[in-house]
């Protein structure tokens, strides 16, 4: 392969309230069966890629447990392998890591024995398919020094992303990060390929420089020095940033285009197997445009709503467009509308939990409702 | 411990390895054993047969498993492959396919003739592991057991072979091998299919043999007979031996799955409310090789109650008392009742199937009914298919708007030409695959 893989995985977001306190963003859990790193990871394993590091900081032991073995993906070979790089002391003391760029530089010796003459650096936390190869080729082809994946978005907020302007030929002709005002809605989806000596290079120079993140001191920096290209990316990419669009993304699955798209079209996302039986649907189970994960056991209604593995619906219970985590239990009778359950919540006979329809309520992991 | 061998290279003991009989053709499952073995027929949804025991053997420590093929093997190594899916993925032991083989000064190889002479035939296999006890177990059975209890009790009595053993109504007795023990549960003599059995301990296939005497066993008899068989000779010359033998108690559910009627039962057992045997639970999970396994979709106008649905389904119709394996789509307007629909397969819009078996990979037609009629008995094969339900074998199509009978065979891709006037009658049987002439494959 001529590339190897970084997937930044250490980030969490405020906005995402409860669901990241136990966990990072790119452990969240995500349609029915997956996390959300299992989309980059896949995508790294189906582009050929061998090596891949992951770089993990806030909260990591959902995603060091979910990566626990890289056999899934089809890592763990000869040749490559999955790399799970954590912060570690060291003599010079222990900073964590101080920005993306940091993380990637206290890990440089990854890139060092590296022979692949390529890097692909992505988050953890997008929701996406995509076959690296193709914009390795449009790197290749426009002899950039860096690529940006960027893709034009229409009816959200573009100022929480890195916002683009584009020159005729691809070229980045403007980049800012989070920019008060946005002067164009193509934004960068996070995900650059760059020679790996270059970065190495790079690296080096900005981290004795004091400065430590990847888009602000390399990427924006560097956008007039260095030939920086973007790359037009046109299919379905989500990322989690808020329980709202936490909410939004499962719910997209219940979108046929989008469930071809993941789970009908080669090649595949790929998850850690859980060995879980069918689902069960009992004598009074009613379920109505419901993704469910196996193991679950429905003997109530579910309409409208994304069901994790070991989910159990009592008879007489009700769940309505709502996200439910693996291993939640609604008991008979209870009532779950417009809500977010965490992992292993209960909501026992005749509670209800009722969000608003914008804004899904959030039980917090293990909860007793 | 470690055994120095005589070329002084290491053999590591297991204190007990499995052998798991998986080459049996089980005819009387019909059409679906056609292709496969009777272990590798898909059961419960996702899983095959051979994934109860072989399952057991993982949740007992039981880590070495040779499992002897030979029927239609192909679907069966597939899905072992190196075991990964049961972790008998091991450097030391795991799981190994032992086919039949030539060995050397044979004009011809031989064929396992029989459950024991495939035993002996593989005694160099066990001899590598060196191993204190032989676990024999087949693979058609539907059940989980801890064979580490079963070894404790042989152990404990100082037993030579222990047989697990069930109890069955009396009535039924007839149909098994049964063993007839004293109150310490040593047994005395064995009949099989007993017309007046004196006990109602029936044998489930399961043994645990101390090596070194089987071994010898084995050795000492298998000149006398060329089909040498567990129940028929082995058990006998042990008895004649006045060797120790004890039964082992088993309580819980256990199902042979030999039949059409048993294999649907058995299947549909699994859907009740609160089932017998309950997949369910966090011990003693059963496991199997799944590659690609998106979660399952029920649609908007979907109808679902009393069923198991894999992973992978996409459900617009209704399903009801039914087990889909993964993959399977039902469209919208469709319905499934008392069905078991295996993995791949496709229902189109608004058929109707009652009671019907559909193998992995099949194309159903639009508005078809299939299972529909009179309950006549098959007439080309009445033993087979007698119970009501219509079989239709694997990768067959069937055009749209046909009507198919009860106790049906269909099996290829059937055209509206193989119809007389649109409908199969009930015992009707449309075999296509005899004709077609597969091209040697390169």
């Amino acid at each position: 392969m001529r590339a190897v893989g970084i997937i930044l995985a250490g980030g969490q977001s405020d906005r995402l309230r409860e669901l990241s306190a136990v966990r990072a963003t790119p452990a969240m859990p995500v349609g029915s069966c997956y996390r959300a790193i299992d989309f980059p990871l896949s995508n790294m394993a189906n582009s050929g890629i061998r090596k891949v590091a992951v770089i993990t900081q806030y909260n990591s032991r959902s995603l060091h447990d979910h990566l626990n073995s890289s056999k899934w993906w089809g890592f763990g070979r000869k040749q490559g392998g999955l790399f799970v790089l954590a912060p570690f002391l060291s003599k010079e003391g222990n900073f964590g890591f101080r920005g993306t760029a940091d993380s990637i530089h206290q890990n440089i010796s990854f890139l060092e024995r590296s022979k692949e003459p390529y890097v692909v650096i992505t988050g953890g936390d997008g929701i996406y398919k995509m076959d690296y190869n193709a914009v390795l080729d449009f790197h290749i082809q426009r002899d950039a020094d860096i690529t940006v994946v960027c893709k034009d978005v229409h009816g959200m907020d573009v100022t929480n992303f890195g916002v683009v302007a584009l020159g005729e030929n691809g070229r980045i002709t403007h980049f800012e990060e989070k920019p008060l005002e946005a002067f164009s809605n193509t934004i960068s989806l996070g995900i650059y390929i760059i020679k790996r000596t270059l970065l190495i290079e790079l690296l080096g120079t900005i981290i004795s420089e004091g400065r430590f993140d990847f888009v602000r001191d390399i990427v924006e920096r560097y956008r007039k020095r260095l030939n920086i290209y973007g790359f037009m990316y046109n299919d379905y990419w989500a990322v989690i940033n808020s329980a709202q669009s936490y909410f939004n993304i499962n719910m997209d699955f219940l979108r046929t285009d989008i469930r071809n798209m993941f789970f009908a079209q080669e090649p595949f996302i790929e998850t850690k197997n859980k060995d879980e039986p069918p689902a069960k649907y009992n004598a009074h189970s009613q379920v109505k445009n419901c993704l469910v994960g196996c193991g679950s056991i429905i003997d109530g209604l579910a309409e409208n709503s994304v069901l994790f593995r070991r989910v159990k619906v009592g008879e007489g219970a009700a769940v309505r467009n709502s996200v439910i985590m693996e291993g939640c239990h609604i008991y008979p009778g209870a009532i779950v509308v417009n809500a977010i359950l965490d992992k292993n919540v209960k909501v026992l006979s005749g509670a209800e939990v009722i969000g608003g329809a914008g804004e899904p309520k959030v039980i917090m992991k293990g909860s007793v409702v | 411990m470690v055994i120095t061998t005589l070329r002084g290279d290491f053999v590591r003991k297991k204190e007990m390895i499995a052998m798991l009989l998986a080459g049996g053709q089980g005819s009387r499952l019909g059409v679906l054993t056609k292709n496969k073995a009777k272990p590798a027929v898909a059961f419960g949804g996702k899983y095959r047969i051979i994934d109860f025991p072989m399952s057991n053997c993982i949740n007992s420590g039981v880590d070495t498993v040779g499992v002897l093929t030979q029927y239609q093997p192909l679907q069966l190594n597939r899905h072992i492959g190196i075991g990964i899916p049961w972790d008998l993925d091991r450097r030391h032991g795991g799981v190994t396919v032992l086919p039949p083989h030539m060995k050397a000064g044979e004009e011809e190889g031989n064929w396992y003739t029989g459950t024991a002479d495939a035993i002996y035939q593989n005694i160099n296999f066990i001899d590598r592991y060196n191993p204190t006890y032989v676990l024999v177990i087949s693979g058609d059975h539907i059940y989980r057991m801890d064979y580490g209890e079963m070894l404790a009790r042989h152990k404990q009595t100082g037993a030579d072979v222990t047989i697990a053993v069930l109890e069955v109504p009396w009535e039924e007795a007839n149909r098994f091998g049964i063993m007839n023990t004293d109150e310490n549960g040593k047994i005395h003599s064995f009949e099989e299919k007993p017309k007046e059995p004196k006990s109602n301990l029936a044998s489930m296939g399961i043994y645990i043999f101390t090596w070194d005497m089987m071994q010898a066993a084995l050795l000492e008899v298998h000149e006398d007979y060329a089909d040498m068989d567990f129940g028929k000779h082995l058990i006998p010359e042990y008895l004649k031996q006045n060797k120790n033998l004890y039964a082992y108690p088993f309580s819980g559910y256990w199902k042979d799955v030999g039949t059409i009627d048993s294999f649907w039962a058995a299947n549909m057992d699994l859907i009740k409310t609160v089932p017998e045997f309950d997949l369910y639970e966090d011990f003693a999970k059963i496991y199997t090789s799944s590659e690609h396994q998106p979660p399952q979709f029920s649609g908007a106008n979907s109808d679902i109650r009393a069923s198991l649905i894999s992973e992978g389904c996409q459900v617009y119709g209704t399903v009801h008392n039914s087990i889909l394996g993964t993959d399977v789509h039902v469209a919208e307007g469709a319905i499934v009742r008392d069905s078991i629909i295996m993995e791949g397969s496709v229902i189109h819009e608004n058929s109707v199937l009652e009671k019907v078996i559909v193998d992995v990979g099949c194309v159903i037609g639009k508005n078809t009914q299939i299972g529909i009629g009179e309950d006549i008995i098959n007439e080309e094969k009445p033993k087979i298919y007698n119970t009501g339900i219509t079989v239709v074998g694997e990768g067959s199509q069937i055009p749209e708007g046909v009507v198919i009978g009860k106790n049906c065979v269909i099996h290829g891709v059937t055209t509206a030409e193989n119809y007389i006037d649109g409908k199969l009658e009930s015992g009707g049987t449309l075999d296509l695959t005899e004709e077609v002439q597969k091209p040697c494959e390169q």
